[in-house]
């Protein structure tokens, strides 16, 4: 009878929605684009990256993605464009450009 | 058989936490709950409870500790006063949209100013839209019993809010009065453990509480809120009904002392209440129709209920021990007279202000309210003349008791 977190959206009734808005299950943040408030954007220099993965630690939002130990394109429905990668890249590979 | 006894109110609720044993209480100490703690720290240091007290550093972080505690699934508790429960501000509205049941005891203080820390009901009073269910005892006795039916209350699945179990501050906390106990074998079957749907620290079940809810969200969540508030009625009468047959004291949402063929009736909430019914029985010795509302639960408010015992009464006082400077009255004047104004009430109702920061409410001023109601009833509010102990004034709805001037 519990509705999932994916399945809740700005349709649902209030008689459905869990009590005190609690959430019972893990990993929902996979289901919001929070990147939305983003106002600049950082871009990756493939070219400069040496994949030291120094950037992947300092990411406040826990999106630069890795994969069999390389690191991937931003999560643009994570990043909020603080630029703290911007200043942990020590190669110069990550600027960030004005607006999403 | 009951157990007789001789307790304050403090001793009275501190019995009860005893015997409920809950998990955990973060607590920090204020005049005149000060006790509740320190008894409960007494207990444990004994042996006689197990819960887990945390001496936090502020008030804020009792309630903060509480919330947190309660959302893990431990059943929890917490006391305060006046400037204490101001403290705790922030997070009351948090444990109340949370939906976690903690139990607070409140010993009503005055908030200041003027510096002052004797009785009155603007502590509780101020958080009575914070989502908080409120229950108020006239004396020990009443202290005592809310207490052991304030969790089954608050964890109903239906309810799920915190609750405040209030009494009046020295009055009550610190009078010692005669008071029945009731047996540990009655009571933990009656309390019951706590065991949440839904709680942290449960391993099988990954859970969040106190996530942002945007606009499209919020007003969904007050609703449920504010319709657990309304199925809390139900759950505090059928709750009393079961409380009567472990102690014989039956409990409604209020009390109505020879209410039912009264001409003149007080509503007030508290201690009070005990001096009004001495006045009540003069009065009645002397044939006239006096009677009143004691009000025991003002979270939910009960409405059309009160409306209804009040629909034989020519005139009517509502006592408020609370200011609330709204240039009306206070916080009962202007929730009743509203309901009395939906129930299509015929009588006429005057709103008084006493016994504000510890101003001490006799059997004669009573008796004196009850003469103004007569006098109201015959005349109308606007015509009335007499206003030596109801001053400021006559021919006014909204009137202060005891006021030099």
């Amino acid at each position: 009878m519990s509705l999932k977190v994916k399945d809740i959206n700005e349709q649902t009734r209030w008689q459905d929605l869990h009590m005190g808005l609690h959430v019972y299950e893990p990993a929902t943040s996979k289901t919001f684009d929070t990147g939305e408030w983003r106002t600049n954007t950082p871009v990756l220099d493939m070219e400069k990256c040496r994949q030291c993965l120094l950037c992947v630690p300092y990411c406040p939002d826990s999106s630069i993605p890795v994969k069999d130990g390389k690191r991937g394109e931003f999560d643009l429905g994570h990043c909020k464009g603080c630029g703290i990668c911007v200043s942990a890249c020590p190669f110069g590979a990550i600027t960030m450009k004005e607006g999403k | 058989m009951a157990v007789k006894e001789r307790m304050s109110g403090n001793e009275a609720v501190a019995y009860a936490m005893k015997q409920v044993n809950p998990d955990v209480m973060p607590a920090f100490p204020i005049t005149p709950s000060t006790e509740l703690p320190q008894f409960v720290a007494n207990y444990i240091a004994n042996g006689e409870m197990d819960t887990e007290f945390i001496p936090v550093e502020s008030e804020h972080s009792a309630m903060s500790a509480a919330i947190g505690a309660s959302a893990a699934g431990a059943r929890t508790m917490t006391a305060t006063s006046s400037a204490g429960l101001a403290l705790m501000w922030e997070v009351i509205y948090v444990a109340a949209s949370t939906r976690v049941p903690i139990t607070m005891a409140v010993v009503n203080r005055a908030l200041t100013g003027p510096l002052n820390i004797n009785c009155e009901h603007s502590d509780s009073m101020g958080a009575r839209d914070s989502g908080w269910l409120q229950i108020y005892a006239e004396n020990n006795q009443e202290a005592y019993d809310n207490f052991l039916q304030a969790y089954r209350i608050a964890e109903h699945k239906d309810v799920m809010l915190p609750i405040m179990i209030c009494q009046d501050g020295f009055i009550t906390s610190h009078a010692v009065e005669n008071i029945e106990l009731i047996e540990d074998e009655k009571v933990k079957p009656f309390v019951g453990e706590y065991h949440p749907e839904h709680f942290l620290l449960n391993p099988r079940e990954s859970m969040a509480v106190g996530a942002y809810a945007v606009s499209n969200y919020c007003m969904e969540a007050k609703k449920a809120h504010a319709e657990a508030m309304k199925n809390a009625k139900q759950v505090i009468l059928d709750v009393a009904k079961e409380f009567a047959e472990i102690s014989g004291r039956e409990y409604g949402l209020f009390e109505e002392y020879k209410l039912e063929d009264a001409d003149y009736a007080i509503v007030a909430i508290g201690s009070a209440c005990g001096t009004a019914k001495d006045a009540i029985d003069k009065l009645r010795e002397q044939g006239v129709k006096a009677g009143l509302l004691k009000v025991r639960v003002f979270r939910p408010f009960p409405a059309e209920e009160m409306v209804e015992a009040l629909k034989n009464c020519k005139s009517i006082a509502i006592m408020d021990r609370c200011e609330s400077y709204s240039s009306q009255g206070g916080p009962l004047g202007a929730e009743l007279m509203a309901a009395l104004f939906r129930g299509k009430s015929k009588a006429e109702a005057v709103n008084i202000v006493y016994g504000l920061s510890g101003r001490d409410i006799r059997v004669e001023d009573v008796e004196k309210i009850f003469a103004d109601l007569a006098d109201i009833a015959e005349h109308g509010v606007g015509n009335t003349s007499t206003g030596d102990v109801t001053s400021n004034g006559a021919g006014d709805t909204y009137r202060y008791l005891g006021l030099r001037e």
